[in-house]
């Protein structure tokens, strides 16, 4: 009962909060404004010459499936922060170069992205992410932490990363890791596995 | 509602003096406090507190003529704006308004021939009571809370554990087999803190000159009374359940199935060998929370808090039992100072209250991790001489489900279910009994470790 007059509440308002965002909350953020100012500068890129790239390290998952690796790959320059770590992520998002493969779910879409002033990037992920998920608990690390590491180790600006589902916090993936929270670059599951076997 | 607790706006705004202000154009909610503004924006789990942007479980909600905000609206949005002290007890349903007292409290043991000192310098001082209550001294220190760093025993015939107690600030002492009577003294301690002295007597000591007396008939069955270790009760976590599938196998075989059948099987194992109580954190296929699951270990005053589950990996060739403990790095400096305590890492402020950051009650893990991680490194070897383990054999990571363990805890993931061999294996009768064998040696040594002193048990 509650719960449905919650839901018809929340359905009721979502509407004006389209149009409220825009009036009222936008100038507070980085992200509903930014792609106006992006589009601005990838005219003016395209004008200019070639694209402009910058390089950045994707990770991916390793072949024997126990490690993340790097790759450096080339990125479509953006501007202003949030318009790059879009398009860094977009490219995660992309299929691995072989041999490697994909630690994020195959149509797993960026939905929006937001950076907040004390460097928190809050990336919302369409329910794709957990709906095609193995369900592992390694997987879902790598899952996680590919997402949290392209952001924090291409953008130094960016120190924490909180993934977002369908626009709502969310509690797990898939039942295993903590993202209640905005979670900090790991980089522990980039070494090969037997330099940590003794444990850390 | 909606699976979140929800508070209502306007309790909120009397409590902490606020105005609501509904923008009727737009739908949005502008809540005043002290000159400052926090922005609700229906539909979105985000708030703007001050221009700062933060996240919320859920969004804002109309019933009614009365919004609803999340619980964690309280820590989030409004105690930046207040600046003080707001801690949000979600058990027990209370908001704490104002300085905590948290009283840093930091002690050490000596063996002193027939008895044993603890000495807990306390800072700033603070009023407490010491009491007996069976084999246990309780130290109540009238503050709402302690930063403790409680040290480990060297005398354990005397002392076998100095922990923290039932309570917010309470450190209890386990009492060893030898303990016969107990003083306590209170002293100015450094920086104008206090320091209690507790000695801990010994059945030996005896008053000069009288002869060495006929063995003492009391003292075999007392041993006896004494456990090997102080392990009683065990909470075996079967990973998912219900609608939670958790990982599955192209065989068909699922994470929820294999890792309730070995549960079973550990905690028949585990009672029948160990003699140790277990409880399951569920007894058929259901759903049940993450937060269910320690509540239950934690509820029941577990020692020990194991959750059982199966890998999968996007890689067919994965394979091997791996085994994880908390990564405390995700949940702030409280955590890390909880688990660590180190005096010389923080300053003491003389008199006053301690200026402290919210410590969440989710961080209950914190203070066992040194102990989940020997628990874990028990587990580790002991799996490893019965079933393959992956190369990376030890981790640690933010898992949701140890967190809010009030006890050593870790989370064992038995094998690749993704890898078509050990699918088969893992569904093998033989397969999960190698596990419980495995797992049911590592609890027998830790609890050994723990019964020869918390120091053993960390190393």
């Amino acid at each position: 009962m509650s719960r449905l007059m919650a839901v018809v509440a929340a359905i009721t308002v979502a509407g004006f909060a389209v149009l409220w965002l825009v009036i009222v909350k936008a100038p507070g953020w980085y992200g509903p404004s930014a792609p106006a100012a992006t589009a601005t500068a990838a005219a003016v890129a395209a004008v200019a010459g070639p694209e402009r790239k910058i390089k950045a390290t994707l990770y991916y998952v390793s072949e024997d499936g126990l490690s993340l690796v790097g790759a450096e790959r080339e990125i479509p320059f953006g501007e202003p922060i949030v318009e790059q770590a879009r398009r860094i992520l977009e490219a995660q998002l992309r299929e691995a170069p072989a041999p490697l493969a994909s630690a994020i779910p195959a149509g797993t879409a960026l939905r929006a992205l937001f950076i907040s002033e004390r460097g928190d990037a809050f990336v919302d992920l369409s329910g794709d992410v957990t709906t095609k998920h193995l369900g592992g608990a390694l997987d879902e690390l790598f899952t996680v932490y590919v997402i949290v590491n392209a952001l924090t180790v291409n953008l130094p600006s960016i120190t924490r990363v909180q993934i977002l589902i369908d626009g709502k916090e969310t509690d797990t993936l898939a039942g295993h890791v903590d993202l209640r929270h905005p979670l900090h670059k790991n980089l522990s599951w980039l070494t090969p596995p037997a330099s940590t076997a003794a444990g850390r | 509602m909606s699976g979140q607790e929800m508070f209502a706006l306007d309790d909120l705004a009397r409590l902490f003096d606020m105005t609501v202000r509904e923008d009727a154009v737009a739908g949005g909610l502008t809540v005043t406090v002290r000159n400052q503004t926090i922005v609700l924006s229906p539909g979105q789990s985000l708030a703007s507190v001050g221009g700062r942007l933060i996240s919320l479980p859920a969004a804002a909600v109309r019933e009614g003529r009365s919004w609803y905000v999340p619980v964690d609206f309280v820590p989030r949005a409004i105690a930046p704006v207040l600046g003080s002290r707001l801690e949000l007890r979600k058990p027990s349903r209370l908001i704490l308004l104002g300085d905590i007292r948290a009283p840093r409290v930091a002690g050490r043991i000596e063996p002193l021939g027939s008895l044993a000192r603890l000495t807990l310098d306390v800072a700033p001082a603070t009023p407490h009571t010491v009491s007996q209550d069976g084999q246990h001294l309780n130290i109540r220190f009238e503050a709402d809370m302690l930063d403790a760093a409680l040290p480990a025993t060297t005398a354990p015939d005397l002392i076998q554990n100095v922990r923290p107690g039932e309570g917010p600030a309470v450190v209890t002492i386990d009492l060893g087999p030898r303990f016969a009577s107990f003083r306590s003294s209170d002293l100015a301690g450094p920086a104008g803190g206090g320091r209690i002295v507790i000695d801990i007597i010994g059945q030996t000591e005896l008053p000069p000159g009288q002869p060495v007396p006929p063995p003492t008939p009391e003292q075999p069955p007392l041993l006896d009374l004494v456990p090997a270790g102080t392990l009683r009760t065990i909470v075996v976590d079967a990973g998912h359940g219900g609608t939670e599938a958790g990982a599955k196998g192209s065989g068909g075989a699922l994470e929820k199935d294999l890792t309730f059948a070995v549960a079973r099987r550990l905690k028949a194992a585990l009672e029948a060998r160990l003699g140790l109580r277990v409880i399951l954190t569920r007894e058929g296929d259901s759903t049940v929370g993450l937060d269910e699951r320690a509540a239950l270990a934690n509820n029941n005053k577990a020692d020990l808090f194991i959750s059982l589950h199966v890998n999968a990996s996007v890689r067919q060739t994965a394979s091997g039992a791996e085994v994880f403990y908390l990564n405390l790095d995700e949940y702030g400096d409280a955590a890390q100072r909880v688990a660590h305590g180190e005096s010389e890492s923080l300053p003491v402020f003389g008199g006053g209250s301690r200026d402290i950051e919210l410590i969440l009650w989710e961080m209950a893990q914190a203070r066992y991790i040194q102990e989940s991680a020997a628990l874990a490194q028990a587990v580790e070897s002991s799996l490893r001489q019965h079933v393959p383990m992956s190369l990376r054999a030890i981790q640690q990571a933010p898992f949701r489900v140890l967190v809010g363990a009030n006890m050593p805890a870790v989370l064992v993931e038995m094998g690749f279910i993704t890898n078509a061999p050990q699918e088969k294996q893992l569904q093998s009768e033989e397969f999960q009994n190698l596990l419980v064998q495995g797992l049911v040696e590592a609890v027998s040594r830790f609890r050994d470790a723990r019964g020869a002193g918390p120091s053993g048990a960390v190393r």
